[in-house]
């Protein structure tokens, strides 16, 4: 079968783009055709070449069949947020060609298998459109279908390495790593790898007008995601006991904590575990076992999802209300109901903020990247021991399930775990006065004591229903006023071991302020220095915990209008703002994206540009403002 | 209502057991049940138990659901852990306590409401699961604590209080305890004392999902002419299997002169049951026999009582999972913490 011919570059309408270091690559593909592993190995060379890259997983709720797509940032400056747009798309998916082929900016690049001719309508006159008989190598080399489709993505991988100038030798030392100890593996792919980078040397023309040059810009900085991290934060934060039902996308962290407890918990001399996971029958029993557990003071956790939480509110007001530790690692996906379950969204705040009847309140914490879910997963632990309380970590998907470059994680050994206000049976036997819900300290935390202490003393009857301070069942309303009273003192206590919110102040004094939390942190950090191009200076703010500690409130005060940015529709964090910490609602402009995807820089930069511009003030220096955004 | 405080005063002369209690230390609150409700005579054999056994109150944990019979636990055991907990989860907040903590002893109480209804799904998980645990479901076919609705086990064709009748096929916890792999299943009465104790007792000293149902009237709702939960309508169709002896491991063994008519069954921790066989072709340690025989009495209209299944060789959760000996709540970041050299070499790894 011929195969078409590349196109030369001078029959493109656009100018073809140029960019070392800074593009985008988006690869359109079918689930489960074995994209993935190829796709990874792409990623991977260009950080070892020491150039920073942040790629995404956009797959659908499906195991086999239904496209999926890998969109890896390559960015030297090291902007880890979705750019939006595609400077080259490899597309493998005839079912998603013209979608695809739409997103390529003007000057961009196509990559595609031109085995089978494809009619000259089906393609773009403003990009370069290279063509490779992919299926056609594989046909002639391969016998067996499944190789011919596994080379086929190492065959790819092979050309775009020669097109883009990437280090084949990384790419053959990471197949390696892969392949350790599977040698009979190992050789195939490298020949496919040779395969296909011979073939792009003789017939294209390479290297295109993107280029991958060696760097030193990655550093000591990480590759992780935030679900195996959170589960590590698990691990290292004491946790022994996990329950969980399977929900996308929060799923990997149950099953990364089994990866690192079977490799950093198994007990050297007895081959026991020092930790059991228990896979429930639903997030009633998953919420219900943490709730048992932490009753009988061992550390535990759950991870869910929006529709997880949904199911556990019953015990979360039950946990709040007979005050046990709770840990809930929630991995945010688009809701409501089933929703996107594959898609991204910061849209569980308030669900979680105010989760179960009646009056409750809870301590959430919004890590930013996998390093802070590695934190805020061992804090939670802590916190939740301390204050007696569920405390929530608000990953989401776009964090969870994308290995993401951070900073090392740290760990102080030094450090021990904050169990809280447990009395002891020596202390009891002291006779110290226990009363399971006496304000002992002034700061709404009273003392607890694990079943099991002491034969006569310290035993109490925990309920959901109302108690006095001695844990004795009581409907009196002054007797209810004052439990529910210490509980919001104990609520004021939490501001201060909850993580400060973190400042970017602007290089100028600015009268424009930005809050903003969680994942929306790197397209955040990128759009501050494109606003400030523009002429346009912003501090921003990002928030770490809810309840708001007096920095949050300050920071409001002192801007005349603050933009609060949010992946999600109801602007919920501005809500929990308005409404919890009194903050003056026309002094809040919320900037919202919830279309599934992760927000982006051009999204927030042209928002703010043009709010700027409609309260009618002049920026300190004029400039034109925002490109045309793609992911609005 | 407010507490009501119970008095402690001892009697001098009150006996004691082995480790120096007397009955009292095993009770707990006045109960605020109806005079009369069958589920204060579950507690009363439930006191009687735990003091009969010698075991330490503080080394039991109590926990319920909601219900009249999920109130229950605050009225015996006081000096013991409770957690009264949600309507029919009981069983998830006592597997992660479990889990937790696997020295204590666990007593589950519920109601059919709260394991038949509402909890059927967390009650057929923790009998998956082997639990280590004593589980009492206090059966009155009605949800007495929201006054008189039918719960999932009251029978077709038995009437409510205002004489309408249950038209739904009733769910038979027994039957089903056994189909998911419970290793120790009793039927009892909450009116016969001398059955329900020993079973008890053989139920605390199993190690594994342990569950007793005891058909418990409800004096209030359920225990009139056309129910069948009722005392009476129970007590006409009682067909016991077997009368129990529970032999703990300390005390010597009896010699039972009936021999023909015995089954021994030794439990892991040195404890002996011997059945005397009422019926004398049943088989206790035969679980597809007992499904059988259940069913064949049920069809003839009689409630089975006794042990109808105990496994000689059980495992429990904790055996699954292969969890370290000692109880977790008292590890601490020596045991769990890989600290900061593993942390560097994980690092490292993820270039
Ligand atoms: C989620 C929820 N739904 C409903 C109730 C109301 N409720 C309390 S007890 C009960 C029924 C209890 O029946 P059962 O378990 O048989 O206990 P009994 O009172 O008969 O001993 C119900 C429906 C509740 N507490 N929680
Ligand atoms: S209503 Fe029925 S179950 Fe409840 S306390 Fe009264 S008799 Fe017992
Ligand atoms: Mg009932």
């Amino acid at each position: 079968m011929p195969h078409q011919k590349t196109r030369k570059e001078g029959s493109v309408s656009a100018k073809p783009l140029q960019a070392v270091n800074d593009f985008v690559v988006k690869f359109a593909n079918i689930n489960g055709s074995g994209s993935a592993s190829a796709n990874e190995l792409f990623a991977r060379s260009i950080l070892r070449m020491g150039v920073p890259i942040s790629p995404r997983n956009i797959f659908p709720s499906n195991i086999q069949g239904l496209p999926t797509w890998y969109e890896v940032r390559v960015s030297e400056s090291g902007w880890l947020g979705r750019r939006g747009g595609v400077d080259l798309m490899v597309a493998m998916n005839p079912q998603t060609w013209d979608k695809d082929l739409q997103e390529i900016e003007p000057g961009g690049y196509l990559f595609y298998d031109n085995s089978k001719p494809l009619p000259r309508s089906k393609f773009r006159d403003d990009i370069t459109v290279i063509g490779m008989p992919l299926t056609e190598m594989c046909n002639a080399n391969y016998t067996d279908s499944r190789e011919k489709q596994l080379f086929k993505n190492i065959i790819y991988l092979g050309a775009l390495s020669a097109l883009l100038g990437i280090d084949a030798g990384e790419i053959a030392q990471l197949i390696g790593e892969q392949y350790k100890g599977k040698e009979k593996l190992l050789k195939p792919n490298l020949n496919a790898l040779q395969m296909g980078r011979d073939f792009a040397r003789a017939k294209l023309a390479c290297p295109i007008g993107l280029r991958v040059e060696r760097r030193d810009s990655v550093g000591d900085r990480i590759f992780i995601e935030g679900n195996a991290a959170a589960a590590l934060g698990c691990v290292y934060g004491g946790a022994t006991v996990c329950a969980w039902y399977p929900i996308t996308p929060s799923s990997s962290v149950a099953e990364a904590f089994t990866r690192w407890c079977q490799k950093f918990r198994v007990d050297a001399a007895s081959g026991k575990n020092n930790f059991a996971i228990v896979q429930a029958e639903d997030e009633l029993a998953s919420i219900g076992m943490v709730v048992g557990a932490g009753w009988n003071g061992a550390r535990a956790f759950t991870a869910t999802s929006g529709p997880g939480i949904s199911l556990m509110t019953e015990f979360i007001g039950l946990a709040y209300f007979a005050e046990i530790p709770v840990t809930i690692i929630n991995v945010q996906r688009g809701g409501p109901s089933t929703g996107m379950p594959t898609r991204t969204q910061q849209a569980d705040i308030i669900a979680c903020a105010y989760a179960s009847h009646g009056d409750t309140k809870h301590v959430l914490l919004f890590p930013e990247d996998p390093k802070e879910c590695f934190e805020h997963a061992a804090a939670a632990l802590d916190l939740a021991d301390r204050l007696q309380t569920p405390v929530f970590v608000m990953t989401d998907l776009d964090i969870g399930m994308n290995q993401r470059l951070c900073a090392p994680l740290e760990w102080d050994d030094r450090r021990v775990f904050d169990r809280g206000k447990v009395m002891t049976r020596e202390e009891l036997d002291s006779g110290k006065d226990f009363g399971r819900f006496l304000d002992v300290d002034g700061d709404g935390i009273p003392y607890r004591t694990y079943p099991g202490t002491h034969p006569t003393r310290g035993g109490f009857f925990t309920r959901g229903t109302t108690k006095d301070r001695y844990a004795r069942y009581s409907e009196e309303g002054p007797v209810y006023v004052d439990n529910v009273q210490r509980l919001l003192r104990k609520f004021e206590t939490a501001k201060a071991l909850v993580p400060k919110p973190v400042l970017t102040p602007a290089k100028y004094p600015a009268r424009f302020g930005a809050i903003y939390f969680g994942s929306t942190s790197p397209a955040m950090q990128e759009a501050l220095e494109a606003l400030a191009e523009l002429g346009i200076y912003v501090n921003a703010l990002r928030v770490r915990a809810f309840p708001f500690q007096d920095e949050v409130f300050d920071f409001v005060a002192s801007h005349s209008k603050v933009f609060v940015v949010e992946q999600n529709r109801d602007a919920q964090l501005k809500t929990l703002l308005v409404n919890d910490a009194g903050i003056n609602p026309a002094s809040l402009i919320p900037i919202l994206h919830y279309d599934g995807t992760p927000i982006t820089a051009r999204f927030i930069t042209s928002e703010i540009g043009r709010l700027v511009a409609a309260l009618n003030v002049r920026p300190i220096k004029t400039g034109k403002i925002g490109k045309t955004d793609k992911a609005a | 209502m407010t507490y009501l405080a119970k008095p402690r005063l001892h009697h001098p002369t009150l006996p004691l057991n082995k480790i120096g209690f007397t009955r009292r230390d095993y009770e707990g609150q006045i109960s605020t049940l109806c005079a009369g409700c069958g589920h204060d005579s579950i507690s009363a054999s439930l006191i009687q138990a735990c003091w009969e056994l010698d075991i330490e109150p503080h080394r039991i944990a109590k926990l319920s659901g909601i219900g009249c019979s999920s109130k229950t636990p605050d009225y015996l055991l006081g000096n013991s852990h409770g957690f009264n907990t949600v309507h029919g989860r009981m069983p998830s907040v006592l597997t992660g306590a479990n889990l937790a903590n696997r020295d204590l002893i666990y007593l589950g109480v519920s109601g059919d409401g709260d394991s038949a209804s509402i909890g059927l799904g967390q009650f057929a998980h923790v009998m998956r699961r082997g639990v280590n645990m004593t589980y009492i479901l206090e059966n009155n076919g009605v949800y007495g604590l929201t006054k008189g609705q039918f719960s999932a086990t009251a029978d077709a064709g038995s009437k409510s209080k205002r004489g309408v009748a249950n038209t739904d096929a009733p769910v038979d916890t027994v039957s089903l305890a056994l189909l998911l792999g419970a290793t120790y299943v009793a039927r009892s009465f909450s009116g016969d004392k001398k059955q329900l104790v020993p079973l008890v007792k053989a139920a605390l000293a199993h190690r594994g999902a342990a569950f007793i149902d005891v058909v418990s009237p409800c004096v209030a709702f359920n225990n009139h002419v056309g129910s069948t939960k009722s005392y009476d309508y129970v007590r006409e169709h009682n067909d016991a299997v077997n009368r129990l002896d529970f032999i703990s491991g300390r005390e010597p063994i009896h010699v039972d002169y009936a021999e023909g008519e015995a089954v021994s069954v030794a439990q892991h921790d040195g404890t002996v049951l011997r059945l005397r066989k009422i019926d004398r072709g049943y088989d206790p340690t035969n679980r597809i026999a007992a499904m059988h025989y259940i069913q064949q009495h049920q069809a003839a209209g009689e409630v089975v009582t006794g042990l109808l299944f105990v496994a000689a060789e059980t495992e429990d959760l904790h055996a699954h999972l292969n969890t370290a000996d000692v109880p977790f709540n008292t590890l601490g970041a020596k045991q769990l913490c890989p600290g900061r050299a593993a942390l560097d070499k994980l690092n490292a790894s993820l270039r």
